[in-house]
């Protein structure tokens, strides 16, 4: 890990990794279960076990071999999968809670493999078919990796300048460093993936263009695309921004390198920050490393209930972000020039267990309270984005205006799947990464039905 | 990619170009806009389409060199490319046959004027045009503006060409005299306002194209939400045409102040550069 003095003020990666003697150590303790629990908790298919042996036996080219049979994106999903409730919550060992650091050692293995340039990702046979992917994060990508190895002509779209969606514009450098982004998509482009930046499917073209230009099936990952907001009042004064505008601005438009690059991004003396997932644990983060002095994360829940990852709230604590919970926001107050200069908050009462297992929070009447603050971000979640639904009004949608899809991720358009943030609301990368699988192994299954190219 | 094939310098500070963007001259419409990059390191900014030409794959844009990336877009040459343009987006804009209709351009928004004149031409519109400039010097695309206006007003500030004063000034003594049905304006906020001002005691349909700050365009980021009827929108999917009378133009005009000192700072960056 980075010292902590150094962490709060750059955008460095935070978690180091392992070394190679750390990894050996850390491999030869799995104890190789020849039912190994912990695949059945990756969507990825990851064949853990496998890749921890050809590990151990220092055939680091056979353990990356092994990685990409089923993920293609392993030096991201190392570092950002919730592996605390996926295959390290099933390990064995998790039994006396230490388990098998499965997510720091895959990490290890794809760092080696993208410094060395191992190209592991083999193209299958050309077989005729035509694949469009809309959208490039780790949906998309999955999905475009899985029909590359398949043997498809795959072609991604994607509406920013930039390949890798949340990955690119979401996730803040320090967890997830923008240049392990850009080779991990490297490795898929040299694979034969093609990449077409701005078009927004939906806008420049429709999906059913996109079968007009002679696509056999279409896959669509574009995930959420538009930010929630809290109907109070003040919510348009200056100072407040969604997460998605703070995290575009600091990430993907790299403001806090400003002037050097031209977008400008302003954090005042004292942020709140609105939500407890993970964008609002990555915003807070941000705005303590653009200067901000003082920090405060509001969430509604319990701290306990927190949506984000244990270990990101952790660090967050450590680089000096405070939490209040039990608080929600009633309105923002502003001054003559349109700014924030505070949240009047109230604060809640947990009550009975909900639909999601967390106690629902109920506001004390008269527990109002100000907290000032200059800048104010929403982190609240995410709704679906409806252009291409709006242009393809025969994919079915739900009331919410999220894709309805079958079990293999088959939506109600034929040849067109879809997969992560936009089937199932704001989720995680590896559930993204699950469903792209499901959707690319069943695209290939019905256009080898139909002899591929032949519709 | 995007190479630009030609550039004109319409009136100080004012320049029109065309740029190679086959997919986005296909599908445009009067209204709509794209978001560019001029270079990696640069902003995304919005641009209103000025025109499409499909045989030949290009879109046309104007705009005024107010900050630094309209500058360094100013500063490009025929023949070089500019690094990304998403578009067509936003929605087009809603043209039918409305009667008498007046449609108002103020600064570098008459070239945003121009698409929506020609779109209720043909629609079989009467179509009065005013356009508003600071001084002559400003003066662009008037004759343009005549081949689809039945009468066409102009208006400077200083009263160096035509009419004395405001455009909506120019449209209030219209209105006085004759029947107005639809009215479009598109320009600076206060403008816009104004315009607004105008044709709401008389109940005469009025939309506005709001210009506020995007990033992605798309509808992600949220930064071009502005109120209207007491209500959060994003321009970029859910307009930019919106019912004049529900904008809240005070909010409008303060959410386009936000980034002014950065502004300044990145000017100075490169006029620094220049020295």
């Amino acid at each position: 890990m980075l010292p902590i003095q150094r962490r709060a003020k750059t955008f460095e990666e935070v978690n180091l990794g392992f070394s190679e003697e750390q990894a050996l150590s850390e491999a030869s303790r799995c104890l190789q279960c020849p039912k190994p629990y912990c695949m059945a908790g990756c969507p990825a298919d990851v064949q853990i076990p496998k890749f921890i042996r050809a590990l151990k036996d220092k055939d680091y080219r056979k353990a990356i071999e092994i990685i990409y049979e089923t993920n293609s994106l392993p030096a991201i999903t190392g570092r950002v999968c919730q592996v605390e409730s996926q295959c390290e919550k099933a390990c064995v060992l998790n039994r006396s809670g230490n388990p098998i650091a499965i997510g720091a050692l895959e990490r290890f293995v794809a760092d080696l493999a993208l410094r060395e340039g191992w190209k592991a990702i083999k193209r299958g046979k050309l077989n005729g078919g035509k694949v469009a992917v809309v959208g490039s994060g780790p949906a998309g990508l999955t999905a475009a990796g899985d029909l590359i190895k398949f043997g498809y002509d795959v072609t991604v779209f994607e509406a920013l300048h930039k390949v890798g969606g949340v990955l690119s514009y979401g996730i803040p450098d320090f967890r997830l460093p923008k240049d392990v982004v850009d080779k991990e998509v490297k490795t898929l482009t040299e694979a034969g993936v093609k990449i077409v930046t701005d078009v927004c499917v939906g806008r420049t073209l429709t999906i059913d263009e996109l079968f007009k230009r002679g696509y056999d099936a279409v896959f669509i990952g574009i995930g959420t695309g538009v930010p929630a907001m809290l109907n109070i009042p003040g919510s348009n004064l200056n100072g407040i921004y969604t997460a998605n505008e703070f995290l575009v601005r600091a990430v993907l438009m790299r403001a806090y390198l400003f002037p050097s690059y031209n977008t400008p991004i302003k954090v005042g003396r004292k942020v709140v920050v609105i939500g407890g997932g993970n964008t609002a644990v990555d915003s807070a983060r941000v705005a303590l490393r653009l200067g901000a002095e003082e920090v405060q994360i509001i969430y509604r829940r319990r701290e306990e209930e927190m949506p984000a990852r244990a270990e990101e709230i952790k660090n967050a604590k450590e680089e000096g972000v405070k939490i209040m919970p039990l608080v929600s926001p009633e309105r923002f107050i502003g001054n003559e020039s349109s700014e924030v200069t505070a949240v009047e908050c109230v604060r809640n009462q947990p009550t009975y267990i909900d639909a999601s297992g967390r106690s629902h929070p109920v506001p004390i009447e008269g527990s109002n309270f100000e907290v000032s603050a200059d800048t104010v971000i929403i982190a609240i979640g995410q709704k679906a984005n409806q252009l291409i639904s709006q242009t393809t009004p025969d994919i079915r949608i739900d009331s919410d205006g999220y894709i309805v899809v079958d079990y293999n991720a088959m939506t109600s358009k034929p040849f067109v799947w879809a997969g992560g943030d936009i089937i199932r609301g704001s989720a995680t990368v590896i559930q993204a990464i699950g469903d792209a699988k499901r959707a690319a192994a069943d695209i290939d299954r019905i256009l080898r039905k139909r002899n591929i190219g032949e519709r | 990619m995007y190479k630009i094939l030609e550039k004109h310098l319409l009136a100080e500070g004012i320049f029109k170009i065309k740029i190679s963007a086959p997919l986005i001259a296909e599908k445009f419409k009067p209204g709509q806009f794209v978001v560019l990059m001029v270079n990696e390191t640069g902003e995304r900014i919005p641009l209103t389409i000025f025109d499409g030409d499909v045989a030949e794959g290009s879109i046309t844009l104007v705009f005024q060199e107010v900050g630094k990336t309209t500058s360094l877009l100013a500063s490009k040459k025929v023949s070089e490319e500019l690094f990304s343009v998403l578009g067509p987006l936003g929605r087009p804009s809603a043209v039918s046959k409305f009667g008498n209709t007046a449609v108002i351009g103020g600064g570098v928004g008459v070239a945003e004027a121009y698409p929506e004149a020609k779109a209720l031409k043909k629609a079989g519109n009467y179509v009065i045009g005013v356009a508003g400039f600071r001084t002559a010097k400003k003066l662009f695309m008037v004759d343009d503006l005549k081949e689809f206006c039945d009468e066409l007003y102009i208006s400077t500030d200083d009263g160096s060409v035509g009419y004395r004063g405001f455009v909506h000034e120019v449209l209030r003594n219209l209105v006085a005299k004759k029947k107005i049905d639809y009215v479009y304006a598109v320009g600076p906020v206060p403008m816009m306002k104004a315009v607004s001002d105008v044709t709401r005691p008389l109940n005469i349909r009025t939309t506005i194209s709001a210009n506020p700050i995007m990033i992605d365009g798309t509808g992600m980021c949220g930064v071009c939400r502005l109120e209207v009827g007491g209500t959060s929108r994003f321009a970029c999917v859910e307009g930019p045409e919106f019912d004049a009378h529900q904008v809240n133009f005070e909010l409008l005009e303060a959410r386009l102040r936000m980034y002014r000192h950065e502004e300044h700072v990145c000017r100075l960056q490169e006029e620094g550069r220049h020295k």
